[in-house]
């Protein structure tokens, strides 16, 4: 029978607090990125201009069809090198959270783009024309109209998805990047302790990603009553 | 004010309007009515250019609509539109509602916007009203809230697009009270309405459509008393009725 030993967690703490700090940064980067490029995308992809509208389109199908792990191990490979010749940074310096993040935001805003798209379309088309016939340009429609509604139906939405995104952070190990899950498997391949530090980890990320799930359940339930 | 010579407009194979003639001067109430489908409803976002039109020409106040260099935005801004669905900003109070265009788009400051809208609910019995959101008002309620919204851009004329077909019998008439006060009071209006009662107390013209065709155009007394067209006459016996 295997005998859990908890003792090594409490001194890795300091690290493990780190490394979540990895993750939510690579997390809000990339929530607040995705859905800025991804709300444009949406609006290129909705637009009746064709090539931005090929363009969107073929933006988000291609980031849908192709594994997250893969994007990340591109990002990984090719962009510090790009970075390096475009901005002259010395050649191996550790540019892996930048390119971890670049890479999550791209592929996130494919999903916020939909996301969004769907929003859009829930807004009812009698809304646009009315902010229209106001001589609202299109941009104030979006902005004052639209939008504002779109995103009022697409928290609950957006909110899974940050929880999704939350998770995946998790694949920067394979760029040996000290997240708070690559944290916890060092700290506990080093002690020996890598059963108990895992189970530690799974329980964080259950903690937190069960909280913000019930916190969309209350919005959700919320929002049907307004 | 408004003119429009030979209008068409075709949904891919299907024709809606079809070279549509007709005009409302300074000052006077036309009222559009005709059967479902007849193409009423395009024919008036014609007007502001909310649906593009394939040939002819529409004028308002002598600015093309079709015209590619016109900024429709700023024809809209003067022109103001009531559709049967209320349009209200669902996410902002009913203040907020009336003053947001006047600010951003006439560029007015804020409590000079807010006390033209306050104005303007006073006018329409709604004062009361202001701090809420559309959803808690009642339909009839609603409809006057946006005829003030469209008021409050001080337009050089008004467009109403069936604005009472949504609502429930019992409020139709807080609508048309509103709408016949604002025809006394000398404003150009186009309205498409199936309220025969209404286009007989307000009404100067009234213009019949079927099949996306203007089939009559003549004065509210000749037109009630006498419809020259057969399909006119069989629209009239049907709805006057009840």
């Amino acid at each position: 029978m295997y005998e859990f030993d908890w003792s090594s967690i409490p001194g890795a703490l300091p690290f493990l607090i780190q490394g979540m700090g990895v993750s939510l940064e690579i997390t809000i980067t990339a929530i607040i990125v995705g859905i800025i490029w991804g709300t444009l995308l949406a609006m290129m992809r909705l637009s009746s201009i064709k090539p931005l509208s090929w363009f969107a389109a073929g933006y988000v199908n291609l980031f849908r069809a192709i594994p997250l792990v893969m994007v990340l191990l591109w990002f990984f490979l090719i962009v510090p090198h790009l970075l390096e010749s475009i901005f002259g940074f010395p050649r191996g310096s550790d540019m892996r959270l930048g390119s971890a993040i670049t890479g999550f935001a791209l592929f996130e805003a494919a999903y916020y783009s939909e996301i969004i798209r769907a929003g859009i379309q829930s807004v009812p088309k009698g809304q646009m024309a009315a902010a229209n016939a106001l001589g609202m340009t299109y941009g104030q429609t979006m902005r004052l109209v639209v939008l504002p509604q779109a995103f009022r139906n697409m928290v609950p939405l957006l909110l899974t998805q940050a929880i999704i995104l939350f998770q995946d952070t998790s694949l920067v190990y394979v760029s040996a990047l000290a997240d708070f899950f690559g944290t916890a498997a060092k700290v506990g391949d080093r002690d020996g302790r890598l059963v108990e530090m895992l189970l530690f980890a799974g329980a964080v990320y259950f903690v937190i990603c069960f909280a913000v799930s019930q916190l969309v359940r209350y919005y959700q339930k919320k929002l049907k009553t307004a | 004010m408004i003119t429009m010579n030979k209008v068409s407009k075709r949904y891919g194979s299907f024709q809606v309007l079809t070279e549509c003639t007709t005009h409302v001067n300074k000052g006077e109430v036309v009222v559009v009515c005709g059967p479902s489908g007849s193409g009423k409803s395009t024919l008036i976002k014609c007007v502001n250019g909310l649906e593009p039109f394939h040939s002819g020409e529409i004028t308002v106040n002598g600015v093309s609509v079709g015209d590619p260099k016109t900024n429709l935005s700023k024809l809209r801004s003067h022109v103001g539109m009531v559709f049967q669905n209320f349009e209200l900003f669902p996410h902002m109070s009913i203040a907020h509602n009336l003053a947001i265009a006047q600010i951003k788009v006439l560029g007015r400051d804020k409590a000079e916007a807010e006390e033209k809208g306050m104005q303007l609910l006073d006018r329409v019995g709604l004062r009361a009203q202001a701090l809420k959101y559309p959803g808690q008002l009642s339909g009839g309620q609603q409809q006057r809230v946006a005829i003030a919204r469209a008021l409050a851009m001080d337009p050089i004329c008004m467009l109403f697009d069936e604005p009472t077909s949504a609502l429930d019998p019992e409020m139709i008439n807080e609508v048309l009270d509103v709408m016949t006060e604002l025809a006394q009071e000398g404003m150009t209006m186009m309205c498409v309405t199936h309220e025969m009662g209404f286009a007989k107390r307000v009404a100067h013209r009234v213009v019949f459509m079927d099949h996306g065709r203007i089939v009559e155009d003549d004065n509210k007394d000749a037109f009630f008393a006498n419809p020259s067209s057969e399909r006119a006459q069989q629209f009239l016996a049907k709805i006057l009725q009840h």
